[in-house]
């Protein structure tokens, strides 16, 4: 395959449902496309292993996050994003336009990565910081810290920051 | 006739590529794989997708916004 000299990594630090797309969409297209794919988990995005997932938007400061509702987009003033529930019902929301448009979940898109065999790296650090434990994480995935990385990123093509 | 169909229609972006590659695994060497999507970014995509993979797109067409592709298996 033409592709197999390249390879990609991705540093994944937010954890947010919509976040967690760009790196899992890009981690499986890119194996997809013959590269091998490394993702580092690190802070936020470390609970993106977690065996269960239940990932949430966050409207607060999200300005730019607009849903289509009623023909139209609908955003949230920020002094209304801070009243509980908001995030939970933006969540809901955003859940059904996914299922609606036919958009992957990332439980899937993880999946998928997990069959394509993208090397997935929880930091060692974070796991520590925050008290998680290895265990509550899904299968295959190795442990490792900044060196693991650079090390893996000075042999790859593309090496992205998310 | 191709040696595999893949029923990518409803499908957005990236699941015609991932879906489509997982087919190709099944097509035998020089084989078709053909591929019926909706998601309009997915003309680009398969071209990209065939180009980095050494995969030939034979040919692709759209009609009432369904996207049809060919692709002969030659990675």
């Amino acid at each position: 395959m033409s592709a197999e000299e390249k390879s990609m990594s991705i540093i994944v630090t937010k954890g947010s449902l919509d976040w967690a797309y760009p790196p899992f969409i890009l981690a499986t297209t890119a194996a997809a496309m013959g590269l091998p794919v490394t993702m580092f988990f690190t802070f936020y995005g470390l609970p993106l292993l977690f065996k269960k997932l239940n990932l949430q938007v966050t409207a607060a400061g999200n300005t730019a996050m607009k849903m289509p509702m009623a023909g139209m987009h609908m955003g949230l003033p920020n002094l209304v994003t801070a009243i509980p529930g908001v995030d939970a019902a933006c969540s809901v929301m955003m859940k059904n336009l996914i299922k609606k448009k036919g958009v992957a979940s990332i439980e899937e898109l993880r999946e998928m990565a997990v069959e394509a065999e993208v090397r997935m790296i929880a930091c060692q650090m974070t796991l520590d910081l925050f008290e998680y434990s290895k265990d509550d994480m899904i299968d295959g995935i190795e442990i490792g810290g900044a060196a693991t990385y650079i090390e893996c990123a000075t042999q790859a093509d593309i090496n992205l920051f998310i | 006739m191709a040696d595999a169909t893949l029923d990518a229609k409803g499908l957005n972006c990236p699941l015609p590529i991932l879906k489509a590659r997982k087919a190709l695994k099944d097509v035998p060497a020089g084989g078709t794989l053909e591929i019926v999507a909706t998601d309009p970014g997915a003309v680009a995509d398969f071209q990209a997708f065939c180009r980095q993979t050494g995969n030939e797109l034979l040919e692709h067409s759209e009609d009432d916004g369904i996207y049809q592709f060919l692709i002969k298996k030659t990675a």
